[in-house]
C-alpha cells in the first residue's frame, strides 16, 4: 500500500519489518513513547487473537489523537477479560454497557463532544463479531446511516468465544461450534448462510471501510491511523484467531491470521464512499487446505476428506482474490 | 407565563428549558408530539448546543443517552409501551450505572392485543429497574415535574421516569402556567457528574462486578432510592419557593383528614377522583383521596402515615399483574402491613378504558356496603367474558381470543361508560 516504501514479505519469520524501516515509520509498538491502552495483567487467553488485536488498534489511536480518545466496548471476551472489578487493564477513559448498544453508547459520547465543543476527544467502539454482526447490528447501521463520528472496530473471531463457542452470523462455512456440530449430514455451519459485515458497512456509504489482520499489524495500524484522519462513520473488521474456539495452537495464532489472508479467505481491503480503493495484494495463494487444516474446528473436513466442502471453500477464496483483484495479475472486478 | 397548550408542547418547553445537551428519540404513539417539537426547537437552535438524535429503535435511544450522560452531558428522552420494553435492557443498565437521564413515559398499554391507549402496564413492568418514576396528574403537574426530575436525578445520580397519561394528557389542551427561563435556571444548577469519561483522568465504567462485590452494589442503589424519599419532598419545596406553586412531593392528599374510605391512585384518574370525593362528600360518606405521586421509591412510611385511621383504602389502578391483581394494592398493602385498614383492588382503566365519575361512585358504595371481591374489575363485559369461555371449553380450535372478543362486544353496544 502506498504508505509502505518497503514491501515485507512475511514468509518464515515473524520478526521482519520494523529493523528495516526508518525510525518514523516503525509500528506504533516500536516507538519509545509507545502507550498501554490495554495494560498487561489482563486475562486473555494464551494466542489471543483479539488482545492482539486490540493493544495494536487502540494504541494506534492513541498516537493518533494525542491520547484524546474515549472507548466504549460491547460485552464480549474483550471486555471480561480487561476489566474484573477492581483490575481494569484500561489506561484510557473506557465505559461498557451492554452487548448489543456500543455503537449507540459511542454514537451518544460523541453527541455530548458535540455539545460541549470538545471535538478534539475522539470516540472508538469496539465489539466482537457476535455484538457487530448480529445483536448490535440495528446499533451500528443506526450509528452509519447518521455518519456519526466514531470509529468502530469488530475483532472477529468467527463466532460467541466468551459464551463458550457458539455460532455467530460471521462463522465461517462448515466450521464446528458448540450449536454447529461436527455431526450429520453436513457437519459444522452450513453452507452460504452468514453475512460479510464490510460489505454491508460500504453499502451505508461511510467514509471509510478497512479489513485488517493481526498477521500484518503494520497495516492494522496504518488503517486505524488513517481512520482517525478522517471524521464520520468509519469501520474497521479485525480478522482475530481465537485458539480455543478454532482448536488452533496458540503459538499458531499469527501464522493461522496470515494463511486466512493469503489464502484468499480472508481479504485486506479499504473501501471509501463505498468503493474499494485499495488493497492488499497476494505475493502467491496458498490452497485453503493450509488454513483449514491447522484448526480443529474444521476437522471433520478431513477425517474423512470432504472433497466438496474443501473444494467449496477453495472457490469461496478465489472468488475473493478475483473480486478484490489480489493476485497482482488480476483486474479489479468494479467493486 | 399561563397559556392553552397541549401537554407534549407543554413538557416540551419544559424540558427545552432545561438545558439538555443530548437527546435521542425513536417516534412511538403517543409519545410523538414531544419529540417532534423538541426536534424543531432544537434544529431551530433555541436549545444551545443540543444535539438531537433521530436513532434506530428505543434500545438505540437510551443507548445514546448513556453515552452522553456517562460523558457528562445532561440527556433526555421519551417513550411508551412497547417502546420502554424494548429499551429494557438498556433502562436497567442506565440505573446500574447510576446516570441521571430524564426520560418521559406516556404511558400505554401493553400488546398483544396491539393497543395505543392509556393504562400503566408499560412503567410497571420496569418498577423495579431502579430508575426513579414519578406520575403527574395533569400537564401543569407533568412540566413540573420535568423541571423537578432533572435536579433530582442529577443529585441523586440516579434516572427518572416522569409519567403521564397517554393521549389523556399528552393530547390534552388545557391551562399551563409555563415558566421563565429564569426561574429554570435559579433552579436547576448546571449538571455535576460524579462520574464522567474523561482522558486526562481515565476511569473504566461499566465493569464487571462478582459476587464478592455485587450485593453492595445493590444495596448502595437501593440506599439511594431511599435518599430519594428525602429529596423528593426537599425539591418539591424548593420548586414551591420558586415558581410559587406545589407539585410533586411523594404523595398528594384530598380530604383525607377524617376519612374513613380513601381512594388511592396514579396519574390523571386523580381528577375524576377529587370530583368523585366531592360528590360524595356533599352527601355525607366520610370519604378522601390520595395521589401516589411518586411510586419510585414508593413511599411507606408517609402512606402508613396518612392511612393509619381510615377503615378502608381503594386502589384503583391501571395496569394488571395477572394471576394475582394489583400491582400497587400489594404494595399499598405492604405499607399497611399490621394495621386493621381494608385495602380493595380495582382494576380499571386498561387499554384506555374510561373510568367515569359514576363508576368511581359506585364502586365505593359497594365496597362500602357490601365489599368487593378482589380483585374488583371496573365495567367489566361478563357477557362476552362468558360466551368467549364457552366457545373454549366447547372446540379446541376456538380461534385468536381478541379477535373473538372484539366480533363479541361489537361496536354498538361496546361499553364505554
Amino acid at each position: 500500500m502506498s504508505y509502505q516504501r518497503i514491501k515485507f514479505y512475511q514468509t518464515g519469520t515473524f520478526t521482519v519489518g520494523n529493523r528495516l524501516l526508518e525510525e518514523g515509520e516503525r509500528t506504533v509498538q516500536a516507538q519509545k513513547d509507545r502507550t498501554n491502552s490495554l495494560n498487561s495483567g489482563h486475562r486473555a487467553c494464551q494466542g489471543c487473537g483479539e488482545a492482539l488485536g486490540a493493544r495494536y488498534a487502540l494504541d494506534a489511536v492513541m498516537r493518533a489523537t494525542h491520547n484524546q480518545l474515549v472507548a466504549v466496548n460491547a460485552t464480549g471476551c474483550l471486555e471480561v477479560f480487561s476489566s474484573p472489578y477492581p483490575e481494569s487493564a484500561w489506561q484510557i477513559p473506557w465505559l461498557h454497557s451492554v452487548f448489543g448498544n456500543a455503537p449507540a453508547v459511542a454514537s451518544g459520547v460523541a453527541a455530548a463532544l458535540r455539545a460541549k465543543g470538545k471535538t478534539d476527544i475522539r470516540v472508538v467502539a469496539q465489539g466482537g463479531d457476535g455484538a457487530t454482526v448480529d445483536i448490535g447490528f440495528g446499533c451500528l447501521s443506526g450509528m452509519f446511516e447518521r455518519n456519526d463520528d466514531v470509529l468502530y472496530i469488530c475483532y472477529d473471531n468467527e463466532a460467541y468465544m466468551n459464551t463458550g463457542v457458539q455460532r455467530s452470523g460471521a462463522t465461517p462455512a462448515r466450521a464446528w461450534t458448540n450449536t454447529t456440530q461436527a455431526v450429520g449430514t453436513e457437519p459444522g455451519n452450513p453452507m452460504n448462510v452468514g453475512k460479510n459485515l464490510p460489505r454491508i458497512a460500504m453499502a451505508h456509504g461511510i467514509p471509510l471501510v478497512a479489513t485488517a489482520s493481526v498477521a500484518d499489524l503494520h497495516d492494522l495500524e496504518t488503517k486505524v491511523t488513517k481512520a482517525m484522519s478522517i471524521r464520520g462513520a468509519r469501520y474497521i473488521h479485525i480478522h482475530v484467531p481465537c485458539p480455543l474456539g478454532w482448536k488452533s495452537d496458540p503459538a499458531e495464532t499469527i501464522k493461522v491470521a496470515r494463511l486466512a489472508v493469503e489464502s484468499g479467505l480472508f481479504p485486506l481491503f479499504e473501501a471509501e464512499g463505498g468503493v474499494v480503493t485499495d488493497r492488499t495484494p497476494i505475493r502467491k495463494q496458498v490452497p485453503v487446505e493450509q488454513y483449514l487444516v491447522l484448526q480443529g474446528r474444521f476437522e471433520h473436513l478431513f477425517s474423512p476428506r470432504d472433497e466438496q466442502a474443501l473444494a467449496a471453500i477453495q472457490a469461496m477464496a478465489d472468488r475473493n482474490i478475483h473480486l478484490y483483484a489480489l493476485l497482482p495479475t488480476e483486474p479489479a472486478m468494479g467493486t | 407565563m399561563k397559556q392553552q397548550i397541549e401537554g407534549s408542547q407543554a413538557v416540551a418547553q419544559a424540558v427545552a428549558l432545561c438545558r439538555p445537551e443530548v437527546m435521542a428519540c425513536y417516534p412511538i404513539s403517543p409519545q410523538t408530539h414531544i419529540v417532534e417539537t423538541l426536534s424543531r426547537k432544537v434544529k431551530a437552535g433555541e436549545v444551545g448546543n443540543c444535539q438531537f438524535l433521530n436513532v434506530e429503535s428505543e434500545f438505540g435511544a437510551l443507548s445514546v443517552l448513556i453515552g452522553a450522560s456517562a460523558m457528562g452531558a445532561r440527556s433526555y428522552t421519551a417513550t411508551t409501551s412497547q417502546g420502554l420494553l424494548f429499551m429494557a435492557e438498556a433502562v436497567y443498565n442506565a440505573a446500574g450505572l447510576g446516570l441521571p437521564i430524564v426520560m418521559t413515559i406516556a404511558n400505554r398499554a401493553i400488546g398483544a392485543p396491539i393497543n395505543i391507549w392509556n393504562d400503566h402496564s408499560d412503567s410497571m413492568a420496569m418498577r423495579d429497574a431502579g430508575w426513579l418514576q414519578l406520575f403527574a396528574e395533569d400537564n401543569q403537574e407533568a412540566v413540573d415535574l420535568h423541571i423537578q426530575a432533572f435536579r433530582l436525578a442529577e443529585e441523586l445520580s440516579c434516572p427518572v421516569m416522569v409519567c403521564m397519561d397517554g393521549y389523556i394528557l399528552t393530547h390534552a389542551f388545557e391551562e399551563v402556567d409555563l415558566p421563565t427561563q429564569e426561574q429554570v435556571d435559579e433552579f436547576l444548577p448546571p449538571f455535576e457528574p460524579v462520574q464522567v469519561l474523561d482522558p486526562q483522568d481515565p476511569v473504566s465504567i461499566g465493569a464487571m462486578v462478582g459476587p464478592e462485590a455485587f450485593t453492595e452494589v445493590r444495596y448502595l442503589a437501593h440506599h439511594k432510592h431511599l435518599q430519594a424519599l428525602e429529596a423528593i419532598p426537599r425539591i418539591s419545596q424548593a420548586f414551591q419557593d420558586i415558581f410559587q406553586r406545589s407539585s410533586g412531593g411523594l404523595l398528594k392528599l384530598y380530604h383525607t383528614d377524617e376519612a374513613e374510605t380513601l381512594l388511592l391512585a396514579l396519574g390523571s384518574v386523580n381528577g375524576t377522583i377529587k370530583d368523585a370525593v366531592d360528590d360524595l362528600r356533599a352527601k355525607g360518606w366520610r370519604v378522601g383521596a390520595i395521589q401516589l405521586c411518586s411510586y419510585r421509591p414508593f413511599p411507606l412510611h408517609a402512606l402508613r402515615h396518612v392511612v393509619h385511621n381510615a377503615k378502608r383504602v381503594i386502589v384503583i389502578e391501571k395496569d394488571l399483574a395477572v394471576g394475582n391483581g394489583g400491582i400497587v394494592s400489594s404494595e399499598v398493602k405492604l405499607a399497611l402491613q399490621g394495621l386493621p385498614t381494608l385495602v380493595d383492588t380495582v382494576i380499571a382503566g386498561l387499554g384506555g378504558r374510561p373510568i367515569s365519575k359514576a363508576a368511581v361512585i359506585d364502586t365505593v358504595k359497594a365496597a362500602c356496603l357490601e365489599g368487593l371481591e378482589e380483585p374488583h374489575f371496573l365495567d367489566l363485559n361478563w357477557v362476552a367474558i362468558n360466551r368467549e369461555l364457552t366457545r373454549q371449553a366447547e372446540q379446541r380450535r376456538s380461534g385468536p381470543t381478541p379477535e373473538n372478543l372484539l366480533r363479541e362486544v361489537g361496536s354498538a353496544d361496546w361499553k364505554t361508560g
